[in-house]
């Protein structure tokens, strides 16, 4: 089909592509990637759907506004390398961004085409194009201004200074990104799985960071191997940004939390992701071994469908989540939930959890759960699920893994008292410049808005690199004042 | 990569190492310690720094064989290279003038006292030190000891060397003989610290340990490192790795401890089995 000559009628008969995915069976043995990508072919016959509205009301859908008419254009017209660089003038990480964004809940659910038949795939055309760039070797080598002389510090790899530190680069000031783990990536290294996120695509992304000129230092706690002040002080950084990501895991605070076989989502996944325990013996570091065993994950977000999801492919017999509110409730992105069903994952739905039981060897044996109903909605328009007296029953159990959330860190807190945080602990900014209550200090993601999405994350980034452009070499013009 | 400057057996299986990190020698306090990784496939594990050298840029760490990462770190020499070496972590001791202050070490838990019986005695306390050991060739450190403290103690277990019996039974005879004690610190194994709190309690006398948790990643991310202290959830490689004795779950802490045995036999074993066979070969 000619994209020039296609009417909106036959753009809306093309059914949405289906992306080629691996075998659930198959699958749940392995850590390789569930989807396997579109192809060139099926990416024009997608992009194809896209009617190219007037108003095209899915760039507001996007957190950082991608041009989405515009790069789905290039891709069916065959230029997908175009239809790259487009992306990227928003996005810095749109293979990533393509996998792991809640897009059913961001562009493609106000995407018009979505009201009458499927929205038009926008991630997956995402993914295509960041995909393509990779894998062709053809990677564009973005325009660099010529060296400002500034030094600029970025405080954590994950997303939010990942892409802060590309665009401070870009704008030609000298960055140095400081880590604290062995490893860059922060979360898209040591969270989410590689059978969600090949970890092939974050190192090729720090690969394109590194060539152009980001200094990258890992083994550095910031608040405990150096201070900001000190970074400033001695180190002689003229700005920071801060984005450390989210803290310490929460635990339920129910009996028998301590029983040995009870972990948090943090450490279960670090343990396989980062130190590859997976791998174990031929990788020093253990994981509980989950064969023909029965494993629960409490929690219903992407960090708990990626525990469960991990469990499985690790042997579990049974891997249960154990959630307190129904499917719709649940924060996950869709597509993980129906990925979870199709391997196998046992859904306890509106199920909390009353007691964890063990034996005298202090080893967990299962929980006690109890059954609730969905009651009247609360303030939140949510229906707050009430328990149903004389439903409590225990579930046998191996291994259980919370994953209810995090706090937040506090080592930048204590050792930096003059950057203002809320009482959550979450570091306070001014939202048009994402600069804190600090001279020269900025921050974004998961540090500033609790527990949230890659793409907010790194919109954060982009955010505060541009201020602190603006600061440290714009004219002066007070962005408040916009 | 992290160069290893020195590295000198103290006793049968203890080695002490000075490390190349210069941002963490300038900036270690007593109580902290330092995570290492010795290759690419290597676990993360915790170690005290037990001293350093600004000047020099090193930090000195003793680490006992306990198992496949710390039996491999011990096989490494002057000139070798240590993958990754992150720190200083933890909450650095509380340190102030208490008075009289007791220092207890048993086993490594020696190495990882000194330090802070160092920053006691420079506060000013009167320092009295009691480090334990099974056997008299186990003794470490005592040079060392001796010369940050008012009165050094050495107890074992066979009564081959010092005082014949536990560390605690001293402690005990120290508080019947009548001596004004301030303040305690014990480091050693789980048993042994258990049975410290127990000496002290009955006096109200304060008494801080310091617990080894299994860590990952040291920076407070994973919460793998929690312990049960007074009721409450803390998480030792943040807001410890000191606490307060009397309130510490100690029974939990050595259950959780068991974890990975059985994984981390076999590791070892299946090292130990290799590095015979390298010998051999
Ligand atoms: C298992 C899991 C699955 C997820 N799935 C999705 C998903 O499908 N889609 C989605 O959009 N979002 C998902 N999220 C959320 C998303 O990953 C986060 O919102 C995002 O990574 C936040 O980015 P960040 O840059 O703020 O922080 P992080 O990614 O957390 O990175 C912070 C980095 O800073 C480092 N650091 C911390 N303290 C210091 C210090 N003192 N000094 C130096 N470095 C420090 C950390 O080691 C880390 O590398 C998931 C999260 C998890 C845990
Ligand atoms: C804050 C802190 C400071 C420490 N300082 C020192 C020190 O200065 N010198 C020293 O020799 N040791 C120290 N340790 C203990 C040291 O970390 C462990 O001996 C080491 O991690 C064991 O690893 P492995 O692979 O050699 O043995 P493994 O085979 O993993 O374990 C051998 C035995 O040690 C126990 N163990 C496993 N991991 C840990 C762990 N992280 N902490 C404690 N016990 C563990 C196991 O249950 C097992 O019984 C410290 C521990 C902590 C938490
Ligand atoms: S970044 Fe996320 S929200 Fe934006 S267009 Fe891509 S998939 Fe949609
Ligand atoms: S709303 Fe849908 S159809 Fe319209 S431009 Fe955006 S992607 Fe295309
Ligand atoms: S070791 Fe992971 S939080 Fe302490």
């Amino acid at each position: 089909m000619d994209p020039k000559n296609i009417t909106t009628k036959e753009r809306l008969a093309i059914p949405r592509q289906v992306m080629p995915a691996q075998d659930p069976e198959l699958r749940m043995g392995n850590f390789e990637e569930v989807h396997l990508g579109l192809t060139p072919e099926l990416a024009r016959m997608e992009a194809l759907r896209c009617i190219q509205c007037k108003d095209p009301v899915c760039i507001q859908g996007c957190p950082v506004n991608i041009k989405i008419d515009q790069f789905i254009k290039l891709i069916a017209e065959g230029d997908f390398l175009g239809a790259a660089r487009k992306v990227k003038e928003d996005n810095v990480l749109p293979a990533i961004c393509g996998r792991v964004c809640p897009q059913e809940d961001q562009c493609e659910k106000v995407c018009v085409i979505g009201k009458q038949r499927e929205s038009v795939a926008i991630g997956n055309l995402e993914r295509f194009v960041g995909d393509y760039e990779r894998q062709t070797g053809q990677r564009i080598v973005p325009e660099m201004a010529p060296p400002t002389g500034k030094r600029v510090a970025v405080i954590g790899s994950g997303p939010a200074g990942l892409s802060c530190a590309n665009d401070l680069a870009q704008f030609g000031h000298k960055v140095v990104v400081f880590e604290a783990l062995h490893e860059l990536g922060g979360v898209l290294m040591y969270g989410i799985p590689e059978f969600r996120l090949p970890k092939e695509i974050v190192r090729d992304e720090l690969d394109g960071l590194r060539k152009m000129g980001i200094e990258f230092r890992t083994n550095v706690v910031v608040g405990r191997t150096i201070t900001i002040d000190e970074l400033m002080e001695e180190e002689g950084f003229d700005a920071i940004f801060i984005g450390v990501g989210a803290g310490l895991p929460w635990f339920m605070g129910i009996p028998g939390e301590n029983l040995v076989g009870v972990l948090a989502a943090n450490e279960f996944l670090t343990r396989v992701n980062l130190m590859k325990a997976y791998d174990f013996p031929a990788s020093d570091t253990p994981v509980f071994d989950c064969k023909g065993k029965s494993v629960a994950v409490f929690g219903g977000g992407n960090t708990a469908m990626d525990a469960v999801r991990t469990a499985k492919r690790l042997g579990a017999e049974h891997a249960y989540i154990v959630y307190r509110r129904s499917e719709a409730e649940m924060p996950a992105r869709e597509e993980e939930i129906h990925h979870a069903q199709k391997e196998g994952i046992e859904f306890q739905l509106l199920t909390i959890p009353l007691e964890f039981v063990g034996d005298d060897k202090a080893r967990l044996t299962g929980v006690k759960c109890q059954k609730m109903e969905l009651g009247e909605p609360d303030e939140s328009g949510r229906r707050k699920p009430v328990p149903l007296e004389g439903s409590e029953f225990v579930l046998p159990l191996d291994m259980a893994v919370i994953s209810i959330g995090n706090g937040s860190n506090p080592l930048i807190k204590q050792t930096t008292p003059d950057i203002e945080v809320s009482r959550k602990e979450t570091i306070v900014v001014d939202v048009n410049t994402m600069q804190t209550s600090k001279e020269n200090v900025y921050a974004g993601g998961d540090i500033v808005t609790g527990g949230a999405t890659v793409i907010l994350a790194m919109g954060a980034g982009r955010k505060a690199a541009a201020a602190i452009h603006e600061k440290l070499c714009g004219t002066g013009q007070n962005f408040n004042e916009w | 990569m992290y160069r290893i400057a020195s590295a000198i057996f103290l006793a049968e299986n203890i080695k002490k190492f000075e490390i190349e990190a210069p941002r963490i020698a300038k900036k270690r306090k007593a109580g902290q310690f330092v995570m290492l990784r010795l290759t690419e496939t290597g676990e993360r594990f915790p170690l005290t720094i037990a001293d350093s050298d600004p000047e020099k840029g090193t930090i000195t760490i003793i680490s006992q064989g306990a198992g496949k990462s710390t039996k491999a770190l011990n096989r490494l020499e002057a000139g070798d290279g240590i993958t990754d070496v992150v720190g200083p972590l933890g909450t650095p001791s509380h340190i102030e003038n208490f008075g009289t202050a007791v220092s207890i070490g048993g086993g490594v838990g020696t190495a990882i006292a000194y330090p802070t019986a160092a920053a006691l005695k420079q506060a000013g306390n009167y320092v009295i030190t009691i480090n334990g050991a099974r056997t008299k060739e186990l003794v470490i450190l005592e040079k060392e000891m001796h010369a940050v403290s008012d009165e050094a103690y050495i107890t074992t277990d066979d009564g081959s060397y010092g005082f014949n019996g536990f560390v605690t039974q001293k402690l005990q005879e120290l508080i019947d003989a009548g001596r004004k004690i301030d303040f305690v610190l014990a480091i050693g194994p789980i048993p042994m610290m258990k049975a410290v709190a127990e000496v002290t309690r009955p006096y109200g006398i304060r008494t801080v340990v310091s617990l080894n948790p299994i860590m990952i990643d040291g920076t407070g991310m994973c919460g793998g490192c929690r312990v049960t202290v007074g009721d409450e959830i803390k998480f030792a490689c943040v807001d410890g790795p000191e606490f307060d004795a009397h309130l510490v779950d100690f029974k939990n802490l050595a259950d959780r401890n068991r974890i990975y045995q059985q994984e981390e036999k076999e590791s070892d074993e299946a090292e130990t089995h290799r590095c015979r066979l390298a010998a051999k070969g």
